[in-house]
């Protein structure tokens, strides 16, 4: 014990008097932009894809824009997170000839990813709408994608809210890789501080404890919801 | 107001409807009866092309309906319909439900009046007299508009007091009266209703055909799929008999009732009214 009581100090003389604070600080700022980010960006791709793999198909059109997004759906569930990081910021970017920070990149392939997550989980949530919501809505006159916008989608997503939490509570562990692209996230943080002290123990055993209690404030925030979204299912 | 002719429509080689016709005028209440999945929601389905007919015409506003190039929203605006389960807008409360198609119409004719009023503005600079633009409303008095309407309509129905619940807290026959009103709001020429009353418990049909009655009585036109023969009766200026998808009987309701021909409606009646 006498052993982790210096190990502790050490990390301590980092963090506190080499502003070694200010870097976790960073990292964690920098870890929840790309998460959140990242979620809505998600949100957004997974409803329109979502809502193109419920149209109906007798036309040519429809089908064309339902075969792309199973492409898009298979690329992004197929490839590991790592491998998307990578292709996008040392192929795609020279390519395009585009210059972007890691934080940038990750932002946008956490959001393409997440993306093609969410449209499977909103499709389910499309697909949990009593059918008779379409057809009364399609019966005054209203256009497919106006019932789907005012009707069908806002009761999908109150439905899937608990799941989305969880994306979420993924999209935030998901988010340690992003050093492999030059982000400086927390895994960026507590590794400079653990090499300038030839001492990792304290250091990743600070930062597994971070993302506890991050996971554990989201998952707190998803017990609260759903429980006053039942709340208001039995005021309705 | 509805010309139905020869109106055909099969789900793959299942022939569901073969070669209806029928001639509904304003003011006219038709009921539709027939033996269980003899093709009468399907029917009813296809006057607003729900269901999209495969053969046949539909004329309704001097147009076939059943043409897939016409625009089959617009005209669906014409055309209230009523369901067996309701199927009010779940996440909108009951005043929201009622708004919800007029508001929609409104201020979609409101953005095509903008438009219209910047070509005019374009097109004003080379004329030598200017042409008035359109009127435009604003947003919010065409919400104001539409949330008066429907509180007079539910207060036709007694239900004021519900209008800023949601509807899962009303009983089955509240729903299904504020269906109704929901469907009035869009002044329709014909409102078509599927077996408004199979879902009910028995003690609230009673309300939901009051408030149809009261519907016939102000001249409403109106295609009712049903099983009560009493309603028929009383309300009815023509029923009309379907069984595998034809039309096997169509008589005023005294001689429907009374003096029926076919021997298949015959059979049928002597099931239903014992
Ligand atoms: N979407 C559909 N696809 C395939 N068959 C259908 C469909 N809708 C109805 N049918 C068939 O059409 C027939 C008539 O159905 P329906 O019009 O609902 O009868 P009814 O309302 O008189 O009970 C039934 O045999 C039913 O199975
Ligand atoms: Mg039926």
């Amino acid at each position: 014990m006498d052993n982790f009581g210096r190990k502790w100090d050490q990390f301590v003389e980092i963090f506190i008097h080499q502003n070694g604070y200010q870097k976790v600080v960073e990292g964690l700022q920098n870890t929840v932009v790309i998460a959140v980010l990242g979620l809505v960006i998600g949100i957004l791709i997974g409803i329109l894809i979502a809502a193109v793999r419920v149209v109906p198909k007798y036309k040519v059109f429809p089908r064309i824009l339902n075969a792309i997004c199973s492409v898009y759906v298979g690329f992004f569930r197929g490839t590991p997170i790592v491998v998307q990081l990578l292709v996008f910021y040392y192929v795609m970017l020279p390519i395009l000839g585009l210059h972007k920070t890691g934080v940038q990149v990750s932002i946008f392939v956490f959001g393409l990813n997440s993306g093609a997550y969410i449209s499977e989980i909103m499709r389910g949530g499309i697909l949990s709408v009593d059918g008779g919501q379409m057809e009364a809505g399609r019966a005054m006159g209203l256009s497919f994608t106006a019932t789907m916008l005012k009707i069908v989608i806002p009761q999908a997503i109150k439905n899937i809210l608990p799941t989305l939490g969880n994306e979420f509570i993924a999209l935030i562990k998901e988010t340690s890789v992003v050093s492999f692209v030059g982000a400086a996230d927390l895994y960026v943080a507590f590794n400079y501080i653990g090499s300038n002290s030839y001492e990792f123990m304290v250091p990743y055993l600070v930062m597994a404890v971070i993302y506890i209690v991050i996971v554990m404030a989201i998952s707190l925030g998803i017990k609260l919801m759903e429980r006053s979204l039942r709340k208001s299912d039995r005021r309705n | 107001m509805i010309d139905v002719i020869n109106l055909e429509k099969h789900f793959g080689d299942h022939k569901v409807l073969r070669g209806i016709s029928l001639s509904v005028k304003k003011g006219d209440i038709v009921v539709v009866i027939g033996p269980s999945g003899s093709g009468k929601s399907t029917f009813l389905r296809c006057l607003n092309c729900m269901e999209d007919p495969t053969g046949g015409q539909i004329i309704f506003r001097d147009a076939d309906i059943a043409d897939p190039s016409v625009n089959i929203n617009v005209h669906r605006q014409h055309m209230g319909m009523v369901f067996q389960h309701f199927n009010l807008f779940n996440n909108k409360t009951v005043v929201e439900n009622i708004m919800l198609a007029p508001v929609y119409v409104k201020r979609k004719e409101m953005r095509k009046k903008k438009r219209k009023n910047f070509f005019l503005s374009l097109t004003n600079l080379f004329r030598k007299e200017e042409v008035k633009p359109y009127q435009i409303t604003s947003k919010k008095r065409i919400r104001e508009q539409a949330r008066g309407q429907a509180m007079e309509l539910l207060g036709r129905i007694g239900l004021e007091d519900k209008a800023d619940v949601y509807p899962s807290t009303l009983s089955g026959g509240q729903k299904q009266r504020v269906a109704i009103v929901r469907s009035l709001a869009m002044n329709p020429d014909v409102i078509l209703f599927d077996e408004p009353t199979s879902a009910l418990d028995p003690e609230m049909v009673g309300e939901v055909l009051e408030l149809m009655k009261s519907l016939a009585e102000e001249g409403m036109t109106m295609v009712i799929v049903t099983h009560e023969m009493g309603f028929a009766k009383e309300v009815a200026n023509r029923v009309i008999f379907i069984d595998e998808g034809k039309i096997l009987e169509e008589a005023p309701p005294e001689e429907f009732f009374g003096n029926p021909k076919n021997p298949r409606l015959k059979e049928f009646l002597a099931k239903v009214l014992v």
